[in-house]
Formats: structure tokens, C-alpha cells, sequence
């Protein structure tokens, strides 16, 4: 049982770190219908800045998120700009393709030996490790710092979409570009913010996940970007909770099937999920499907 | 021109065969001249199969408008089975060679029917993310076949499959599968496909049975990739999971789409172009700037999807393969790029 609730806790700790990936997934399909391929690279440049700041800058860890964020959110900016508003009016795929090419890019321009280098990267503790022993399970104050500031960041994310002028513009534009700029609002500023912020959280997301996991490489953020998207598939996409519960079961399952089945098959039973729970409610658990129309 | 407009319906329907006859003799020919070597032969191997895989993609994809990102999945079937028999029983005989392809190409088909069945149904970036889902599943099984059955090789990689496919072969198996696609879009199957693409509700008032083709038209695509996977298996020693992960799947897609969707000659110009490019990088950077390699790749790909958006051919065939008594132009299938809207429709609408 407290093997149990140790890997319970551990499956929290990643749910919520793909659950900061999944929104921003999520936020930009909900926005221009698009599956951004290139998220999880931003992903893997936000770990690597807070790689950077903690490890050889020797910056306050507070600090370090903050400039992995300030890195990445114009960072996500420019990408939308140069690779995908050329594409905006275009046939769908044609923006898909060029995110794959913007996440090759990423990738490949990263792995360059005067940018982060090809090579694996083992991270120091960002914070020197304390656990706390509750009733035989023992709680590290990584998992804390990182639960605790997902939700601040999940909250904060709910505040702007809920209460705030350009959080109504964004579910307006959503709900439908033309009519949204009829209305006077400035779609393309909307777009931008929407892969402004998508990015912050996926630098967030990055220097947790390192901090969690010490390791970082060029092609990092490729499976933690996958899982995201499909946590974000799973609660359905476009849909802001839902990617939130989506990451949370992915998580689960992910720490879950690792534990107590086999490791190595642990992305197998995740990929069957998601097709069974798709054949079942194809657009998603909270997705709501919408008629068919001609 | 004139001539060629009155040809008799049997002719038109073998006229690629017959280009098929003078592209192999002039090919051969050439290398024979110019004593090619061994490795840029190989290229073009590589190339052929690719052309092959895409072409299964295309028909799923690029005609039938059926999203699928799990493409890498069935070619890794296909090699396995493939690379299984020709290294177990073949062991270099011709026969067991045709047996391999036919095991190969029907066992891939079979699974992408069993799959196909269900999730057929799902629409647009759904079906897509089930089929990534599945090919993924099947990597990860690959890299632990080899509990299950050892000559597999699970994440070592599998070794020992005769070295049996020349370019005879693959090139007469690639032009084969062509010559059929050509005849199969052309005729009133490939027109459902296209109405299927264009709007599969309207397409199912209309009286096609959408499951039926949608389903034949998937199976029939991830056979054909399956037979370039034994292709494949036989003509590269060896063969590794990582090699068919969901980054090989987005190159079949990249083909298409980049080619032009519902163009057959564009997918096999792009298919044998892309393998070309990327092999001939590898020259022009030299040691020293091989690692800009994949820069120059990628941004090459943004680049031409920013400029050409409605793909390199954009729904134009070559003449040839357009049948004479259809020239007025229903294979320019893809429409125009649209002014606003359209964004609920699904990919490559």
C-alpha cells in the first residue's frame, strides 16, 4: 500500500508536469486547429535555460524559471510569426508539415555543437533533496515544489482565460476567427499571446521536469511532448480542463504500468488507452461532439 | 497529339507498363555506361522504396483524405515479417523470396484491416493521433519481440536476412504497384475516394458506402507499404525498431503532402527527390559541416510548405498517367487555396 501511494505520488508529479506541456497543445489547437509538433521542442530549450541557470549560472531557482519563461514565450512568438501565419488561410496540413519542420529545426539547430551540443547532459540538483516520511510514505520537497507550482500556474492560467479581457478575446477567436474579428477584436495579437503563454508554461514545464528527472538532451522533449499531446487528445483537445485531467491520468498510467507491469511496456498500455478511450468517445472524455454537418 | 487522344481503351490502360519497359532499359543502361557506384545505386534503391511506401500513403491519404501518421507502423510489419522469412526459411532462394513479399505484403494488410475496422471511423486529427498511437505500440513491441521470438532482435536489431532484392526487383515491384494505383484512381473506386476526401457525408448521401472504401483504401495502401518493408528487409542488413519509430512516419507524410496531395507523380518525384536531397547533403556539407545536415533540412521543408502550401504538384498529374478519355482535368483534385474559413474541415481540405 505505501508502494502504492509513493508511486501514486510520483505519477502526480509527472501528470502535472505533462499537464503544463498538455495546456499548451491544447490552447493553440483550440485556437487555429492546430497540432503544434514543435511544443515539445520549446519544451526541451525551457529545460535547457533552466539547466543553464541552475547548474553553471548558479541563479536562484525562482529566478531560473522566470528566465526560461521570458526565453521561451518570444521564442514561441516568433515561431507562430516566421512559420505558421504564413500558413494561416492555407489548406490545414500545410501548417502541420511546417510544424514538423520547426520541430526539426529546433532539434537539429540545438544539436549543433556551438548551440547545446548533441550530448546528454546530467543535471545537478537544482535544490538540495529533503523527504518527509508521512505514515511510511516518504514525500521529497521536489514533488512539492513541483505540484505546488503547477497549480499556481494552472490557476493563473484559469484567471486569464476566465477574467480577463484578452482571455475573452482568445475564447472568442476560437469559437470562431471570422466572426471574433468582425467583432474588432485583433486576431493575429490573440494568436500570438495564445503561443506566447502556451510556451511559458512549456519552459516551466521544462525546468521542473528537470528538476525531477536530471537529464537533458536535444531530443528531449520529443516523448514528453508526445505524452502531453496525447494527454491533451485524451481529455479532449482544445478543451482546457480536459488536457489538465488527461495529463493527470497519463500520468498515472505512465508511473502506474511502470510499476507494476513492465517498464518497457508502459508506453504501449498508454497508446492503447488512448485508442480505446478514442473508439469510445472520439472526441475526447470531455469533448463534446459537435453535429455533422456538410 | 491527335494520335495519342484515339488510343484504344486496353492500350491506354497499359501505356505505363510500356513506359515502365523504357524507364528500366534506359536506367540499367545507364548505369552499366557509367559504372555507378555501389552506394549511390543503394540510394536509389532507397529512393524506389520510399516511392513505394509514400504511394501507399498517398492512396490513404493524399485520395482518400484518411489521416494516417501510423504509416511507419505497418512498413516496420511488413519488414519484420519479410526479414523473419527470408531468414528463417529463405536463406537466399528465389522462392522463398515471393514467399516473403506475399507474407509480407498480405499479413500487413490483414493487420491494417483488423485495425482499420474500428478506427476507421474516427475523423480527421483523431484518426491520426490513433494511428501514431498504433504505430508507436508497434515499435515499442519490436523492441521487445525478442522475448517472444529471438531472431527478432528486439532493441539489438534483427541481422541475417539474405541481401536477395537488386534493383530488378524493386524497381518491377515499385512499377507494378504504380501501374495499379494509376488504373485504380482512374477509375470509378478512385472517384469515390476523391468524393470521400472532398466531404464523406456528402459523399455517403450520395450512395457510397464510405466504410467499404475508406477501408479497402487503407488496407490496400499499408499493404503496399508493407511490401516496401520487405523490400527493404532484403535489401539493408539490418534492420532496427528505431528505424521505424513515428519520426519515419511523418517522412511518408511529409512526401505526400509536400508532393501534393492526390498527385501520384508528385509523391514519387518527392519521395525519390527527398532521398536524393538528403543523401546528396551529405556531399555538398562535407565532414565539417555535416551536423548543418538537418538544419538545412528542416528549414528547406519550411521553406517550400511556405511557398507552395498546396503541395509541389498540387493535384496535377503527368499526362501519361491522366487516361486519354479523361484528359478534361477531374485528377486536379486538390481546390485552390481559400480566402478565410475552412478551417473545420479536415486536413488538406
Amino acid at each position: 500500500m505505501v508502494y502504492f501511494f509513493e508511486q501514486f505520488l510520483n505519477g502526480l508529479q509527472l501528470g502535472f508536469v505533462y499537464a503544463l506541456i498538455a495546456l499548451g497543445y491544447t490552447m493553440v489547437y483550440g485556437i487555429i486547429r492546430l497540432i503544434n509538433f514543435a511544443h515539445g521542442d520549446v519544451f526541451m530549450v525551457g529545460a535547457y535555460i533552466g539547466y543553464f541557470g541552475f547548474a553553471i549560472w548558479h541563479l536562484p531557482y525562482p529566478l531560473c524559471i522566470l528566465i526560461s519563461i521570458l526565453v521561451c514565450a518570444p521564442l514561441g512568438v516568433i515561431i507562430e510569426r516566421i512559420a505558421y501565419r504564413p500558413l494561416r488561410y492555407a489548406p490545414r496540413i500545410a501548417a502541420l508539415i511546417s510544424a514538423i519542420g520547426v520541430s526539426f529545426f529546433l532539434e537539429y539547430f540545438c544539436s549543433l555543437k556551438f548551440v547545446f551540443g548533441p550530448n546528454y547532459r546530467v543535471v545537478p540538483r537544482a535544490l538540495p533533496l529533503r523527504e518527509w516520511n508521512l505514515g511510511g510514505v516518504n514525500i521529497s520537497n521536489i514533488q512539492i515544489i513541483v505540484i505546488l507550482v503547477v497549480l499556481g500556474m494552472l490557476a493563473l492560467i484559469q484567471y486569464i482565460i476566465f477574467r480577463t479581457r484578452t482571455g475573452k478575446a482568445m475564447r472568442a477567436v476560437s469559437f470562431d476567427h471570422d466572426a471574433a474579428r468582425l467583432m474588432g477584436i485583433n486576431v493575429d495579437y490573440v494568436i500570438s499571446f495564445t503561443f506566447g503563454l502556451g510556451s511559458a508554461l512549456a519552459a516551466a514545464g521544462g525546468v521542473l521536469y528537470v528538476t525531477a528527472y536530471p537529464q537533458v538532451f536535444p531530443f528531449m522533449g520529443i516523448l514528453p511532448g508526445l505524452k502531453a499531446f496525447v494527454a491533451a487528445v485524451l481529455g479532449g483537445i482544445g478543451i482546457v480542463p480536459g488536457a489538465v485531467l488527461g495529463a493527470l491520468i497519463m500520468g498515472q498510467v505512465d508511473v502506474m504500468s511502470a510499476g507494476y507491469i513492465s517498464s518497457q511496456l508502459r508506453d504501449v498500455i498508454a497508446f492503447s488507452i488512448l485508442i480505446l478511450v478514442l473508439l469510445v468517445r472520439p472526441t475526447g472524455l470531455l469533448g463534446k461532439r459537435g453535429p455533422e454537418k456538410v | 497529339m491527335k494520335q495519342l487522344k484515339s488510343l484504344p481503351p486496353w492500350l491506354d490502360r497499359m501505356l505505363i507498363l510500356v513506359a515502365g519497359v523504357a524507364v528500366y532499359v534506359v536506367v540499367t543502361a545507364v548505369f552499366s555506361a557509367v559504372r555507378i557506384n555501389a552506394y549511390w545505386a543503394r540510394v536509389l534503391d532507397q529512393g524506389l522504396i520510399m516511392a513505394l511506401g509514400s504511394l501507399g500513403l498517398s492512396l490513404i491519404y493524399g485520395f482518400t483524405g484518411q489521416f494516417s501518421l501510423g504509416h511507419a507502423g505497418f512498413y516496420a510489419i511488413g519488414a519484420y515479417v519479410g526479414g523473419f522469412v527470408g531468414a528463417t526459411y529463405g536463406k537466399g532462394s528465389m522462392a522463398w523470396f515471393v514467399i516473403a513479399i506475399l507474407a509480407g505484403t498480405v499479413i500487413t494488410g490483414f493487420i491494417a484491416f483488423l485495425l482499420g475496422l474500428p478506427i476507421l471511423r474516427l475523423r480527421s486529427d483523431y484518426l491520426g493521433i490513433a494511428t501514431l498511437g498504433f504505430g508507436i505500440i508497434v515499435k515499442v513491441l519490436l523492441d521487445n519481440a525478442d522475448r517472444v521470438i529471438p531472431s527478432l532482435g528486439g532493441a539489438r536489431g534483427m541481422t541475417g536476412t539474405p541481401q536477395i532484392a537488386n534493383f530488378t526487383w524493386i524497381f518491377w515491384s515499385f512499377w507494378l504497384v504504380f501501374f495499379l494505383y494509376r488504373n485504380l484512381v482512374c477509375s470509378s473506386f478512385g472517384r469515390a475516394c476523391l468524393a470521400i476526401r472532398e466531404d464523406e457525408i456528402a459523399a455517403d448521401a450520395m450512395g457510397i458506402n464510405t466504410t467499404f472504401y475508406k477501408t479497402v483504401a487503407f488496407v490496400l495502401g499499408c499493404a503496399t507499404v508493407g511490401l516496401a518493408g520487405v523490400l527493404y528487409a532484403h535489401r539493408y542488413p539490418f534492420l532496427h525498431p528505431t528505424s521505424f519509430d513515428f519520426l519515419k512516419a511523418f517522412d511518408f507524410l511529409l512526401i505526400v503532402v509536400v508532393g501534393g496531395l492526390g498527385s501520384l507523380s508528385g509523391t514519387i518525384a518527392t519521395a525519390l527527390g527527398w532521398v536524393f536531397l538528403l543523401e546528396g547533403l551529405r556531399f555538398v556539407l562535407g565532414e565539417t559541416f555535416l551536423d548543418f545536415r538537418g538544419v538545412i533540412y528542416a528549414l528547406l521543408l519550411i521553406v517550400v510548405i511556405i511557398l507552395r502550401p498546396q503541395g509541389l504538384f498540387s493535384g496535377r498529374e503527368l499526362g501519361i498517367l491522366v487516361p486519354r478519355s479523361v484528359q478534361s482535368g477531374w485528377v486536379r483534385g486538390v481546390p485552390p487555396v481559400q480566402a478565410g474559413g475552412e478551417r473545420d474541415a479536415s486536413p488538406g481540405d
